[in-house]
Protein backbone atom coordinates (compact mmCIF):
# COMPACT_ATOMS: atom_id res chain seq x y z
CA UNK A 1 0.00 0.00 0.00
CA UNK A 2 2.68 2.51 0.94
CA UNK A 3 5.00 1.38 -1.69
CA UNK A 4 2.11 1.84 -3.92
CA UNK A 5 2.22 5.22 -3.38
CA UNK A 6 6.11 6.29 -2.52
CA UNK A 7 7.12 3.76 -5.55
CA UNK A 8 4.16 2.65 -7.48
CA UNK A 9 4.20 5.52 -9.95
CA UNK A 10 7.99 5.66 -10.85
CA UNK A 11 7.53 1.79 -11.18
CA UNK A 12 4.44 2.60 -13.75
CA UNK A 13 5.30 5.39 -15.87
CA UNK A 14 8.52 5.79 -17.39
CA UNK A 15 8.19 9.56 -18.18
CA UNK A 16 8.17 9.67 -14.24
CA UNK A 17 11.03 7.62 -13.95
CA UNK A 18 13.09 10.08 -16.42
CA UNK A 19 11.89 12.88 -14.45
CA UNK A 20 13.21 11.77 -11.23
CA UNK A 21 16.53 10.84 -12.38
CA UNK A 22 17.00 14.06 -14.28
CA UNK A 23 15.93 15.56 -10.70
CA UNK A 24 18.08 13.53 -8.90
CA UNK A 25 21.02 14.39 -11.58
CA UNK A 26 20.20 18.43 -11.35
CA UNK A 27 20.83 17.86 -7.85
CA UNK A 28 24.63 16.61 -7.77
CA UNK A 29 24.86 19.63 -9.40
CA UNK A 30 23.00 22.55 -7.94
CA UNK A 31 23.87 21.53 -4.30
CA UNK A 32 27.44 22.64 -4.19
CA UNK A 33 26.74 25.37 -6.77
CA UNK A 34 24.49 26.42 -4.63
CA UNK A 35 26.48 26.24 -1.51
CA UNK A 36 29.47 27.98 -3.08
CA UNK A 37 26.95 30.62 -3.94
CA UNK A 38 25.72 31.25 -0.39
CA UNK A 39 29.34 31.29 0.47
CA UNK A 40 30.17 33.81 -1.85
CA UNK A 41 27.06 35.93 -1.19
CA UNK A 42 25.74 35.45 -4.18
CA UNK A 43 22.51 34.00 -3.57
CA UNK A 44 20.66 36.42 -5.73
CA UNK A 45 23.08 36.51 -8.07
CA UNK A 46 22.10 32.81 -9.22
CA UNK A 47 18.39 34.66 -9.34
CA UNK A 48 19.34 37.30 -12.10
CA UNK A 49 21.45 34.86 -14.26
CA UNK A 50 18.25 32.63 -14.31
CA UNK A 51 16.39 35.86 -15.68
CA UNK A 52 19.60 36.40 -17.91
CA UNK A 53 19.20 33.12 -19.57
CA UNK A 54 15.62 33.69 -20.93
CA UNK A 55 16.32 35.29 -24.84
CA UNK A 56 18.62 33.16 -25.52
CA UNK A 57 16.25 30.21 -24.72
CA UNK A 58 13.86 32.34 -26.59
CA UNK A 59 16.11 32.37 -29.75
CA UNK A 60 16.37 29.11 -29.95
CA UNK A 61 12.99 28.26 -29.69
CA UNK A 62 12.50 30.58 -32.77
CA UNK A 63 14.85 28.48 -34.79
CA UNK A 64 14.18 24.88 -33.77
CA UNK A 65 11.03 25.30 -31.85
CA UNK A 66 10.47 23.06 -27.94
CA UNK A 67 14.30 21.60 -28.89
CA UNK A 68 16.54 21.67 -26.21
CA UNK A 69 19.95 21.61 -27.32
CA UNK A 70 18.62 24.72 -29.43
CA UNK A 71 17.03 26.20 -26.63
CA UNK A 72 19.92 25.26 -23.74
CA UNK A 73 22.95 26.63 -26.31
CA UNK A 74 20.71 29.61 -26.64
CA UNK A 75 20.55 30.04 -22.77
CA UNK A 76 24.06 29.15 -21.50
CA UNK A 77 25.21 32.03 -24.46
CA UNK A 78 22.78 34.88 -23.25
CA UNK A 79 23.61 33.68 -19.77
CA UNK A 80 27.55 33.99 -20.11
CA UNK A 81 26.81 37.35 -22.12
CA UNK A 82 24.97 38.96 -19.21
CA UNK A 83 27.79 37.94 -17.22
CA UNK A 84 30.52 39.28 -19.22
CA UNK A 85 28.54 42.47 -19.65
CA UNK A 86 28.03 43.39 -16.09
CA UNK A 87 31.80 42.35 -15.71
CA UNK A 88 33.07 44.82 -18.40
CA UNK A 89 30.78 47.46 -16.76
CA UNK A 90 31.97 46.37 -13.26
CA UNK A 91 35.49 46.70 -14.26
CA UNK A 92 35.24 50.10 -16.51
CA UNK A 93 33.06 52.35 -13.77
CA UNK A 94 32.12 52.74 -10.06
CA UNK A 95 29.29 50.37 -10.63
CA UNK A 96 28.89 47.26 -8.11
CA UNK A 97 28.36 43.86 -9.33
CA UNK A 98 25.33 43.48 -8.48
CA UNK A 99 23.65 46.31 -9.74
CA UNK A 100 25.19 46.10 -13.17
CA UNK A 101 24.06 42.51 -13.29
CA UNK A 102 20.31 43.81 -12.16
CA UNK A 103 20.52 46.29 -15.22
CA UNK A 104 21.85 43.39 -17.67
CA UNK A 105 19.49 40.79 -16.58
CA UNK A 106 16.38 43.00 -16.26
CA UNK A 107 16.81 44.20 -19.74
CA UNK A 108 17.75 40.33 -21.19
CA UNK A 109 14.63 39.14 -19.51
CA UNK A 110 12.46 42.08 -20.89
CA UNK A 111 13.66 40.94 -24.51
CA UNK A 112 13.24 37.15 -23.70
CA UNK A 113 9.40 37.98 -22.88
CA UNK A 114 9.46 40.18 -25.97
CA UNK A 115 10.67 37.62 -28.42
CA UNK A 116 8.76 34.55 -26.93
CA UNK A 117 5.51 36.50 -27.43
CA UNK A 118 6.02 37.71 -30.85
CA UNK A 119 7.34 34.43 -32.22
CA UNK A 120 4.88 31.58 -29.96
CA UNK A 121 2.21 31.31 -28.16
CA UNK A 122 1.62 32.00 -24.62
CA UNK A 123 1.71 28.32 -24.03
CA UNK A 124 5.10 28.20 -25.42
CA UNK A 125 6.20 31.12 -23.23
CA UNK A 126 4.44 28.76 -20.08
CA UNK A 127 6.68 26.47 -21.05
CA UNK A 128 10.19 28.13 -21.39
CA UNK A 129 9.19 29.71 -17.82
CA UNK A 130 7.92 27.17 -16.10
CA UNK A 131 9.41 24.01 -17.58
CA UNK A 132 7.90 21.09 -18.45
CA UNK A 133 9.68 18.21 -16.20
CA UNK A 134 7.36 15.43 -17.32
CA UNK A 135 8.57 15.80 -20.95
CA UNK A 136 11.78 14.93 -20.27
CA UNK A 137 13.25 12.66 -22.96
CA UNK A 138 16.68 11.10 -23.21
CA UNK A 139 18.29 13.73 -24.67
CA UNK A 140 17.30 16.17 -22.11
CA UNK A 141 18.30 13.21 -19.50
CA UNK A 142 21.86 13.21 -21.28
CA UNK A 143 22.28 16.89 -21.17
CA UNK A 144 21.38 17.46 -17.51
CA UNK A 145 23.58 14.51 -16.84
CA UNK A 146 26.14 15.76 -18.64
CA UNK A 147 26.36 19.35 -17.05
CA UNK A 148 26.05 17.49 -13.77
CA UNK A 149 29.19 15.50 -14.49
CA UNK A 150 30.99 18.29 -15.75
CA UNK A 151 29.94 20.73 -13.00
CA UNK A 152 31.09 17.62 -10.40
CA UNK A 153 34.98 17.58 -12.02
CA UNK A 154 34.87 21.01 -12.59
CA UNK A 155 34.60 21.59 -8.81
CA UNK A 156 37.03 18.94 -7.80
CA UNK A 157 39.11 20.95 -10.07
CA UNK A 158 38.63 24.68 -8.56
CA UNK A 159 37.55 23.39 -5.51
CA UNK A 160 40.66 25.36 -3.41
CA UNK A 161 40.75 28.42 -5.19
CA UNK A 162 36.62 28.90 -5.52
CA UNK A 163 36.33 28.53 -1.32
CA UNK A 164 39.74 30.54 -1.07
CA UNK A 165 38.48 33.15 -3.16
CA UNK A 166 35.46 33.66 -1.02
CA UNK A 167 37.43 33.41 2.28
CA UNK A 168 39.98 35.63 1.91
CA UNK A 169 40.11 36.76 -1.38
CA UNK A 170 43.91 39.07 -1.09
CA UNK A 171 45.57 36.34 0.01
CA UNK A 172 44.48 33.84 -2.99
CA UNK A 173 45.63 36.56 -5.20
CA UNK A 174 49.25 37.08 -3.12
CA UNK A 175 49.72 33.16 -3.81
CA UNK A 176 49.45 34.40 -7.63
CA UNK A 177 45.90 32.74 -8.33
CA UNK A 178 43.85 35.00 -10.82
CA UNK A 179 40.72 35.48 -8.62
CA UNK A 180 38.94 37.03 -11.74
CA UNK A 181 39.37 34.18 -13.59
CA UNK A 182 38.39 31.78 -11.18
CA UNK A 183 35.09 33.73 -10.75
CA UNK A 184 34.26 33.64 -13.96
CA UNK A 185 34.79 30.16 -14.37
CA UNK A 186 31.97 29.67 -11.22
CA UNK A 187 29.49 31.90 -12.95
CA UNK A 188 29.99 29.88 -15.90
CA UNK A 189 29.01 26.79 -13.86
CA UNK A 190 26.14 28.54 -12.19
CA UNK A 191 24.76 29.47 -16.29
CA UNK A 192 25.46 25.78 -16.94
CA UNK A 193 23.56 24.33 -14.29
CA UNK A 194 20.55 27.09 -14.58
CA UNK A 195 20.53 25.84 -18.48
CA UNK A 196 20.34 22.35 -16.94
CA UNK A 197 17.02 23.19 -14.44
CA UNK A 198 15.28 24.89 -16.99
CA UNK A 199 14.18 22.11 -19.28
CA UNK A 200 12.53 20.55 -15.57
CA UNK A 201 11.68 23.63 -14.00
CA UNK A 202 11.65 26.54 -16.51
CA UNK A 203 13.79 29.59 -16.31
CA UNK A 204 12.19 31.41 -13.38
CA UNK A 205 12.36 28.72 -11.29
CA UNK A 206 15.63 26.63 -12.49
CA UNK A 207 17.49 28.58 -9.49
CA UNK A 208 14.83 27.58 -6.51
CA UNK A 209 16.66 24.15 -6.61
CA UNK A 210 19.96 25.68 -5.96
CA UNK A 211 19.02 28.40 -3.34
CA UNK A 212 16.32 26.83 -0.94
CA UNK A 213 18.21 23.20 -0.69
CA UNK A 214 21.96 25.54 0.18
CA UNK A 215 19.94 28.01 2.40
CA UNK A 216 18.30 24.66 4.30
CA UNK A 217 21.50 23.11 4.62
CA UNK A 218 23.16 25.69 6.76
CA UNK A 219 20.84 24.52 9.53
CA UNK A 220 22.16 21.10 9.29
CA UNK A 221 25.80 20.99 8.53
CA UNK A 222 28.89 23.17 9.00
CA UNK A 223 31.99 22.38 7.04
CA UNK A 224 31.61 23.33 3.63
CA UNK A 225 31.46 19.53 1.69
CA UNK A 226 28.94 18.63 4.11
CA UNK A 227 27.01 21.67 3.49
CA UNK A 228 26.87 20.38 -0.27
CA UNK A 229 26.30 17.02 0.40
CA UNK A 230 23.04 18.22 2.66
CA UNK A 231 22.14 20.74 -0.72
CA UNK A 232 22.43 17.97 -2.82
CA UNK A 233 20.47 15.74 -0.54
CA UNK A 234 18.07 18.04 0.06
CA UNK A 235 17.19 19.25 -3.68
CA UNK A 236 17.05 15.47 -4.64
CA UNK A 237 14.38 14.19 -1.84
CA UNK A 238 12.46 17.52 -3.38
CA UNK A 239 12.43 15.98 -6.95
CA UNK A 240 11.50 12.91 -5.43
CA UNK A 241 8.63 14.55 -3.07
CA UNK A 242 7.81 17.09 -5.84
CA UNK A 243 7.22 14.53 -8.54
CA UNK A 244 4.85 12.29 -6.09
CA UNK A 245 2.73 15.41 -5.25
CA UNK A 246 2.67 16.21 -8.44
CA UNK A 247 1.35 12.59 -9.83
CA UNK A 248 -1.39 12.10 -6.72
CA UNK A 249 -2.56 15.75 -6.60
CA UNK A 250 -2.49 16.20 -10.38
CA UNK A 251 -0.14 19.45 -9.81
CA UNK A 252 2.39 21.15 -12.22
CA UNK A 253 5.95 19.54 -11.50
CA UNK A 254 7.96 22.03 -11.45
CA UNK A 255 5.81 24.54 -9.30
CA UNK A 256 5.19 21.45 -6.60
CA UNK A 257 9.27 20.59 -6.81
CA UNK A 258 10.11 23.85 -5.51
CA UNK A 259 7.61 24.40 -3.17
CA UNK A 260 8.81 21.09 -1.42
CA UNK A 261 11.81 22.52 -1.44
CA UNK A 262 11.03 25.71 -0.06
CA UNK A 263 8.74 23.70 2.57
CA UNK A 264 11.75 21.53 3.49
CA UNK A 265 13.84 25.08 3.59
CA UNK A 266 11.20 26.69 6.45
CA UNK A 267 11.29 23.56 8.20
CA UNK A 268 15.39 23.21 8.86
CA UNK A 269 14.64 27.36 9.78
CA UNK A 270 12.56 26.11 12.55
CA UNK A 271 14.11 22.32 13.61
CA UNK A 272 17.74 22.47 11.81
CA UNK A 273 20.30 21.15 14.04
CA UNK A 274 22.12 24.05 13.94
CA UNK A 275 21.55 27.46 14.84
CA UNK A 276 18.03 27.16 14.18
CA UNK A 277 14.68 28.69 15.87
CA UNK A 278 14.77 25.50 18.26
CA UNK A 279 18.32 25.47 18.94
CA UNK A 280 18.40 29.26 19.72
CA UNK A 281 15.48 29.60 21.52
CA UNK A 282 13.88 26.28 22.81
CA UNK A 283 16.99 24.81 24.15
CA UNK A 284 18.34 25.71 27.33
CA UNK A 285 22.00 26.96 27.27
CA UNK A 286 24.75 25.02 29.06
CA UNK A 287 24.80 28.52 31.64
CA UNK A 288 20.79 28.79 32.36
CA UNK A 289 20.60 24.43 32.70
CA UNK B 1 66.30 29.21 11.28
CA UNK B 2 68.15 32.11 9.52
CA UNK B 3 67.35 33.07 5.68
CA UNK B 4 68.30 36.38 3.41
CA UNK B 5 65.02 38.74 3.02
CA UNK B 6 63.97 39.65 -0.22
CA UNK B 7 64.79 43.18 -1.52
CA UNK B 8 62.07 45.02 -3.13
CA UNK B 9 62.51 47.59 -5.28
CA UNK B 10 60.33 50.42 -6.31
CA UNK B 11 60.45 51.86 -9.48
CA UNK B 12 58.42 55.22 -9.57
CA UNK B 13 54.93 53.25 -9.19
CA UNK B 14 51.38 55.04 -9.65
CA UNK B 15 48.15 52.84 -9.17
CA UNK B 16 45.13 54.67 -9.85
CA UNK B 17 41.05 53.71 -8.55
CA UNK B 18 39.02 54.70 -11.81
CA UNK B 19 41.58 57.00 -12.87
CA UNK B 20 42.35 58.62 -9.33
CA UNK B 21 45.53 58.31 -8.46
CA UNK B 22 45.68 56.22 -5.13
CA UNK B 23 49.51 56.71 -4.77
CA UNK B 24 51.91 58.73 -6.81
CA UNK B 25 55.57 58.29 -8.34
CA UNK B 26 56.55 56.76 -5.80
CA UNK B 27 60.24 55.42 -5.57
CA UNK B 28 62.86 53.26 -3.56
CA UNK B 29 64.32 50.22 -2.13
CA UNK B 30 63.33 47.79 1.24
CA UNK B 31 66.70 46.51 1.57
CA UNK B 32 66.87 42.83 2.30
CA UNK B 33 66.50 41.95 5.91
CA UNK B 34 64.97 45.45 6.74
CA UNK B 35 61.61 45.85 9.17
CA UNK B 36 59.73 48.72 7.52
CA UNK B 37 56.80 50.56 8.51
CA UNK B 38 54.35 52.56 6.30
CA UNK B 39 52.65 55.25 7.94
CA UNK B 40 50.49 57.74 6.76
CA UNK B 41 47.03 59.80 6.84
CA UNK B 42 43.56 57.90 6.18
CA UNK B 43 43.65 57.64 2.61
CA UNK B 44 47.32 57.64 2.13
CA UNK B 45 47.82 55.11 -0.18
CA UNK B 46 49.32 52.79 2.40
CA UNK B 47 47.65 49.48 2.02
CA UNK B 48 47.35 50.35 -2.14
CA UNK B 49 51.36 50.39 -1.74
CA UNK B 50 51.52 46.65 -0.01
CA UNK B 51 48.88 45.42 -1.74
CA UNK B 52 51.00 46.52 -5.39
CA UNK B 53 53.81 44.85 -3.88
CA UNK B 54 51.93 41.37 -3.38
CA UNK B 55 50.94 41.98 -6.83
CA UNK B 56 47.29 41.76 -5.88
CA UNK B 57 46.83 45.08 -8.26
CA UNK B 58 48.23 46.32 -10.75
CA UNK B 59 50.27 49.77 -11.15
CA UNK B 60 49.15 52.72 -13.66
CA UNK B 61 52.95 52.94 -14.28
CA UNK B 62 56.35 52.08 -12.89
CA UNK B 63 56.44 48.83 -11.28
CA UNK B 64 57.46 46.77 -7.98
CA UNK B 65 60.90 44.41 -8.36
CA UNK B 66 60.99 41.87 -5.74
CA UNK B 67 64.46 39.64 -5.58
CA UNK B 68 63.66 36.82 -5.39
CA UNK B 69 60.41 37.19 -7.83
CA UNK B 70 57.73 34.83 -8.02
CA UNK B 71 54.15 34.22 -5.52
CA UNK B 72 56.41 32.10 -3.59
CA UNK B 73 58.37 34.38 -1.67
CA UNK B 74 55.94 36.61 -0.14
CA UNK B 75 53.87 36.18 2.24
CA UNK B 76 50.93 38.76 2.82
CA UNK B 77 48.56 39.50 5.77
CA UNK B 78 45.59 41.29 4.65
CA UNK B 79 43.11 43.59 6.64
CA UNK B 80 41.06 41.58 8.56
CA UNK B 81 38.02 43.48 7.15
CA UNK B 82 39.09 41.90 4.21
CA UNK B 83 38.21 38.21 5.00
CA UNK B 84 34.85 36.82 5.79
CA UNK B 85 35.42 35.71 9.61
CA UNK B 86 31.98 33.99 9.51
CA UNK B 87 33.55 31.33 6.74
CA UNK B 88 33.06 27.55 7.63
CA UNK B 89 36.65 26.41 7.97
CA UNK B 90 38.51 25.55 10.98
CA UNK B 91 41.67 27.12 12.31
CA UNK B 92 44.12 24.56 10.92
CA UNK B 93 42.89 24.46 7.50
CA UNK B 94 43.46 28.04 7.65
CA UNK B 95 46.64 27.40 8.84
CA UNK B 96 47.78 24.90 6.29
CA UNK B 97 47.05 27.48 3.31
CA UNK B 98 50.29 28.68 4.51
CA UNK B 99 51.57 25.77 2.45
CA UNK B 100 49.83 27.20 -0.41
CA UNK B 101 52.83 26.88 -2.73
CA UNK B 102 53.65 23.38 -2.08
CA UNK B 103 50.10 21.96 -1.67
CA UNK B 104 48.70 24.59 -4.20
CA UNK B 105 45.28 23.45 -6.02
CA UNK B 106 45.13 19.85 -5.08
CA UNK B 107 47.68 17.94 -3.07
CA UNK B 108 47.05 16.67 0.34
CA UNK B 109 48.81 18.46 2.65
CA UNK B 110 51.58 16.03 4.57
CA UNK B 111 52.94 15.01 7.65
CA UNK B 112 55.62 17.93 7.32
CA UNK B 113 52.55 20.69 6.40
CA UNK B 114 50.89 19.43 9.51
CA UNK B 115 53.63 19.42 11.61
CA UNK B 116 54.40 22.74 10.76
CA UNK B 117 50.80 24.52 10.77
CA UNK B 118 50.25 22.83 14.56
CA UNK B 119 53.71 24.13 15.63
CA UNK B 120 52.92 27.39 13.84
CA UNK B 121 49.57 27.56 15.83
CA UNK B 122 51.64 26.26 18.94
CA UNK B 123 53.89 29.34 18.72
CA UNK B 124 50.97 32.18 18.58
CA UNK B 125 49.72 30.42 21.87
CA UNK B 126 46.43 28.56 20.02
CA UNK B 127 48.21 24.44 20.61
CA UNK B 128 45.07 22.64 20.43
CA UNK B 129 42.74 25.02 18.70
CA UNK B 130 43.14 23.63 15.07
CA UNK B 131 39.95 21.78 14.54
CA UNK B 132 38.18 25.07 15.91
CA UNK B 133 36.11 26.90 13.68
CA UNK B 134 37.41 29.88 12.91
CA UNK B 135 33.75 31.79 13.28
CA UNK B 136 34.09 31.00 17.18
CA UNK B 137 37.66 33.16 17.43
CA UNK B 138 37.85 36.73 18.79
CA UNK B 139 39.10 39.13 16.64
CA UNK B 140 42.67 38.62 18.31
CA UNK B 141 42.64 34.60 18.35
CA UNK B 142 41.60 35.19 14.51
CA UNK B 143 44.73 37.62 14.07
CA UNK B 144 47.02 34.73 15.86
CA UNK B 145 45.91 31.92 13.20
CA UNK B 146 46.79 34.33 10.46
CA UNK B 147 50.18 35.07 12.04
CA UNK B 148 50.42 31.52 12.06
CA UNK B 149 49.76 31.29 8.71
CA UNK B 150 52.27 33.83 7.78
CA UNK B 151 54.92 31.44 9.63
CA UNK B 152 54.15 28.33 7.62
CA UNK B 153 54.24 30.01 4.94
CA UNK B 154 57.85 30.53 5.55
CA UNK B 155 58.43 33.57 3.20
CA UNK B 156 61.54 36.14 2.49
CA UNK B 157 59.31 38.83 2.23
CA UNK B 158 56.33 39.54 5.07
CA UNK B 159 53.73 42.05 4.30
CA UNK B 160 51.02 43.13 7.18
CA UNK B 161 48.58 45.43 6.13
CA UNK B 162 46.84 47.34 9.79
CA UNK B 163 48.34 43.85 11.56
CA UNK B 164 47.56 45.05 15.07
CA UNK B 165 44.39 47.05 14.40
CA UNK B 166 41.53 46.95 17.02
CA UNK B 167 43.26 44.25 18.96
CA UNK B 168 44.54 44.32 22.73
CA UNK B 169 47.83 45.07 23.87
CA UNK B 170 48.38 41.66 25.37
CA UNK B 171 47.64 40.52 21.61
CA UNK B 172 49.25 43.30 20.37
CA UNK B 173 52.81 42.45 22.58
CA UNK B 174 53.06 38.61 21.29
CA UNK B 175 52.34 39.36 18.08
CA UNK B 176 55.47 42.18 17.68
CA UNK B 177 57.77 39.67 19.35
CA UNK B 178 56.81 37.30 16.64
CA UNK B 179 57.46 39.87 14.07
CA UNK B 180 60.99 40.89 15.96
CA UNK B 181 61.78 37.24 15.45
CA UNK B 182 61.39 37.27 12.24
CA UNK B 183 63.12 40.35 11.71
CA UNK B 184 65.93 38.55 13.56
CA UNK B 185 65.87 35.47 11.19
CA UNK B 186 66.50 38.01 8.47
CA UNK B 187 63.40 38.35 6.83
CA UNK B 188 62.15 41.57 5.23
CA UNK B 189 58.79 42.83 7.02
CA UNK B 190 56.93 46.05 6.10
CA UNK B 191 53.73 46.65 7.69
CA UNK B 192 50.84 49.65 8.03
CA UNK B 193 50.89 50.97 11.09
CA UNK B 194 48.91 54.13 12.62
CA UNK B 195 50.28 53.84 16.26
CA UNK B 196 53.68 56.33 16.01
CA UNK B 197 54.83 55.20 19.38
CA UNK B 198 54.84 51.42 18.53
CA UNK B 199 56.48 52.06 15.16
CA UNK B 200 59.53 54.22 17.24
CA UNK B 201 59.70 51.68 19.23
CA UNK B 202 60.22 48.79 17.20
CA UNK B 203 60.73 49.89 13.59
CA UNK B 204 63.96 50.79 12.63
CA UNK B 205 62.90 52.05 8.89
CA UNK B 206 59.13 53.88 8.01
CA UNK B 207 57.96 55.74 4.98
CA UNK B 208 55.54 58.37 5.56
CA UNK B 209 53.22 58.33 2.52
CA UNK B 210 50.64 60.60 1.72
CA UNK B 211 49.68 59.30 -2.15
CA UNK B 212 53.03 61.16 -2.47
CA UNK B 213 56.11 60.06 -0.63
CA UNK B 214 56.85 61.96 1.80
CA UNK B 215 59.86 60.87 3.55
CA UNK B 216 61.73 57.05 3.78
CA UNK B 217 64.62 56.09 6.01
CA UNK B 218 65.29 55.74 8.97
CA UNK B 219 61.94 56.08 11.69
CA UNK B 220 63.87 59.00 13.63
CA UNK B 221 63.93 60.92 10.37
CA UNK B 222 61.17 60.03 9.02
CA UNK B 223 58.42 60.79 11.73
CA UNK B 224 59.69 64.33 12.63
CA UNK B 225 56.81 66.80 12.76
CA UNK B 226 57.56 68.67 10.21
CA UNK B 227 57.20 65.68 7.98
CA UNK B 228 53.83 64.85 9.13
CA UNK B 229 52.82 68.34 9.01
CA UNK B 230 53.69 67.92 5.19
CA UNK B 231 51.75 64.46 5.04
CA UNK B 232 48.84 66.37 6.43
CA UNK B 233 48.82 68.75 4.23
CA UNK B 234 49.52 67.00 0.97
CA UNK B 235 46.56 64.52 1.82
CA UNK B 236 44.20 68.16 2.61
CA UNK B 237 45.16 69.33 -0.64
CA UNK B 238 44.12 66.39 -2.35
CA UNK B 239 41.19 65.92 -0.79
CA UNK B 240 40.13 69.28 -1.83
CA UNK B 241 41.58 69.66 -5.42
CA UNK B 242 41.71 66.45 -7.11
CA UNK B 243 42.28 67.69 -10.24
CA UNK B 244 45.05 70.07 -9.38
CA UNK B 245 47.08 67.25 -6.76
CA UNK B 246 50.30 67.53 -8.58
CA UNK B 247 51.29 70.83 -8.21
CA UNK B 248 49.35 71.02 -4.73
CA UNK B 249 51.49 68.22 -3.53
CA UNK B 250 54.66 69.59 -4.54
CA UNK B 251 53.17 73.28 -3.16
CA UNK B 252 52.81 71.44 0.05
CA UNK B 253 56.19 69.79 0.40
CA UNK B 254 57.82 72.53 -0.57
CA UNK B 255 56.38 74.45 2.51
CA UNK B 256 57.25 71.51 4.62
CA UNK B 257 60.92 71.56 3.88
Amino acid sequence: MLYDYLAGPFVEFPFLRRALVGAIALALGCGPIGTLLVLRRMSLMGDAMSHAVLPGAAIGFMFAGLSLPAMSLGGLGAGLLVALLAGIVTRLTPLREDASFAAFYLMSLALGVLIVSTHGSSIDLLHVLFGTILAVDDTALILVAGIATVTLVALALLYRPLVLDAFDPGFLRSVGVPGSTIHGLFLTLVVLNLVAGFQALGTLMAVGLMMLPAAAARFWAREIWSLAAVSSALAALSGYLGLLVSYHADLPSGPAIILVAGLLYLISVGLGRRDSIRTRYFVKSHLAA
Amino acid sequence: MSRQGAAVTVEDLTVAYERHPAIHHIRGQFAAGSLTAIVGPNGAGKSTLVKTIAGTIRAVSGRVRRDPAGPASLAYLPQQSEIERGFPITVLDTVLLGAWRRIGWHRAAGRPEMDAALAALDAVGLAHFEQRGVSTLSAGQFQRVLFARLMVQDAPLILLDEPFTALDSKTTRDLLALVERWHGEGRTIIAVLHDFDQVRAHFPDSLLLARELVAWGRTESVLTPENQAAARRISEAWDENAGACHEAAEDALRVGT
